[in-house]
């Protein structure tokens, strides 16, 4: 009950003590607002670069050529042989342990011989002819992989298979791709965490002044036989309340911005090829984000600077 | 019975200022004592040990039985809450009531609502100002506001109340005011250490007074002997 009654009174004390000391809380929201929607933007656009270069990888696709002259039985039986591959992309099932239908096309070289046909009058007349037997052109699965990074291990893998004929993925221009991506997400995590930091430091040192100004305050707590725990507590929930009001406008910022962005350009970036991550749940988990962050870092910081003067 | 003892207490400061030399001074229960001095002979010093505030060098000081100098940083907020302090500029909270201010000392015992109120009241009414109690700070008079850092000291019932200067900042009349609760509150038992430069007053409360110079105490004078030495 005791207990009860002092938070309460340190909950209550807080409030009051923001409002008191509105221009220096003011300063204190002003910075962690201003940072935070700095961050936001960071998140946002790192996000987004990480789920283009996902949507970029997931396209990326190894095609099996068959042996020209491959029964039917032959190609059930490679198809077999390629369910037994780890790096091959899930399509349902995954989460029961064991996958029930994976992400393998197979594309008949008769399809492959009418789509050409029909794309230009030279090759019609010139394939015309061909019959599934003495057709030149290969039947192929194409195939889609888990992760991108083990492609060259699995396209081996696949070449070891009987009456596979040759395999291509774009060798070269996806490791090259991958390492560019990887590189530009790595890039975007740093910056985000950078700013974290930079952010926090920023609030923390902000809070600083606030509370050092109330220094006396502080003394008087102290003199009158407040605990540490006792002073420290108001000055850290009101820390928590100056990040929570901070954080008011970046996450207003995050929800409509964002959204009115995202309809604004229809869900994509200067081409289709560029697809923005969908709002929902996006701003919302973001937004909590930046409450989290606004919360956290303005709670340690008003604890470091009340620490200061409590010769503990 | 002794209620503060202290035993060859020595303070130097991390500078090398030596401030208290082997001070030995017992004060007991109930009795009303002024610690004059020049400045820098030590009364400051000599107080803020008491209240923890510093520690001594060497030395022992024992309050109420408790040996001071032994107490942790993070548990002197107990010794605290025996003791009350009033400082010559009132160290109040600027942006809390005369009532918030006397209720924040009880507040941090995590007291009841209504016990904090009848006690800020009472003591409220001994110093008087009941009227006053939703005045801020700054709205009060010098003399008022030295009434609230009174009543905020002895609002918990401290054995012990430590003035440094109450009047320093008064006037002589306000200082006689602010005297006559002094008074009153150990006239309830509360026994009380006063460091003060207004010889005057020290002359017309007739109470014992101990004289600093250079960290030493150069006499003690029993209540109602001093007369008329300067400082």
């Amino acid at each position: 009950m005791k207990a009860f009654r002092i938070l309460s009174r340190n909950i209550r004390d807080s409030f009051k003590s923001v409002f008191r000391n509105f221009s220096l809380s003011l300063a204190s929201i002003s910075c962690i607002t201003i940072t935070l929607i700095v961050v936001a933007v960071a998140i946002v656009l790192s996000l987004n670069v990480n789920n283009f270069t996902k949507i970029v990888e997931k396209d990326v696709t190894i095609v099996a050529f068959l042996d020209v002259d491959i029964t039917e039985e032959e190609i059930d039986d490679v198809y077999d042989e390629l369910l037994t591959l780890d790096n091959i992309n899930c399509l349902s099932g995954e989460s029961s342990g064991t996958c029930d239908k994976k992400d393998i096309t197979f594309v008949d070289k008769m399809d492959i011989s009418k789509d050409m046909m029909a794309s230009s009058e030279v090759l019609d007349s010139i394939m015309k002819d061909y019959t599934r037997e003495n057709s030149p052109i290969q039947d192929t699965y194409q195939i889609k992989v888990d992760d991108i990074n083990l492609i060259s291990k699995t396209a081996d893998e696949i070449k070891e298979i009987e009456n596979v004929d040759v395999v291509k993925y774009g060798e070269g221009m996806v490791e090259q791709l991958v390492s560019v991506f990887d590189a530009i997400r790595k890039g975007t995590i740093f910056m985000v965490i950078a700013l974290i930091i930079v952010t926090a430091f920023l609030i923390a040192n902000t809070i600083k002044i606030t509370i050092m100004s109330r220094k006396r305050e502080i003394e008087i707590m102290r003199l009158v036989g407040a605990s540490n725990i006792n002073i420290k507590l108001p000055f850290i929930f009101e820390g928590l309340l100056l990040g929570m009001f901070g954080s008011i406008i970046p996450i207003i910022i995050t929800i409509y911005g964002y959204t009115a962005l995202y309809d604004h350009f229809g869900g994509h970036l200067f081409t289709n090829f560029i697809k923005l991550i969908a709002p929902t749940p996006f701003v919302y988990l973001t937004s909590l984000g930046l409450l989290v962050i606004g919360m956290v870092v303005g709670m340690f910081g008003s604890a470091r600077a009340v620490k200061k003067y409590l010769k503990i | 019975m002794d209620l503060i003892r202290m035993l060859n207490v020595k303070k130097t400061y991390k500078t090398g200022t030596t401030a208290i030399y082997d001070l030995n001074l017992s004060i007991e229960k109930g009795e009303f004592v002024f610690i004059i001095g020049a400045t820098g002979c030590g009364k400051s010093t000599l107080i803020k040990m008491l209240y923890r505030e510093e520690k001594p060098s060497s030395g022992k000081i024992l309050v109420g039985g408790l040996d001071v100098g032994k107490i942790k940083n993070r548990k002197v907020y107990k010794l605290r809450r025996k003791i009350g302090v009033v400082f010559q500029n009132y160290q109040l909270l600027p942006n809390s009531t005369a009532y918030e201010n006397v209720a924040f000392a009880l507040e941090v015992l995590g007291l009841p609502k209504d016990e904090i109120h009848t006690k800020v009241m009472k003591v409220l009414d001994l110093v008087g100002l009941k009227n006053k109690a939703k005045q801020y700070p700054n709205h009060l008079s010098g003399g008022e506001q030295q009434r609230v850092a009174i009543a905020r000291a002895i609002v918990n019932g401290p054995k012990i109340l430590i003035c440094d200067e109450p009047t320093g900042n008064l006037d002589p009349k306000t200082s006689m005011e602010i005297m006559e609760v002094l008074e009153a509150i150990n006239e309830l038992g509360t026994t009380i250490l006063m460091v003060t430069h207004d010889i005057e007053i020290v002359k017309k409360m007739k109470k014992r007074v101990i004289l600093l110079d250079s960290g030493r105490v150069v006499k003690d004078y029993k209540k109602g002997e001093y007369k008329r030495e300067s400082i």
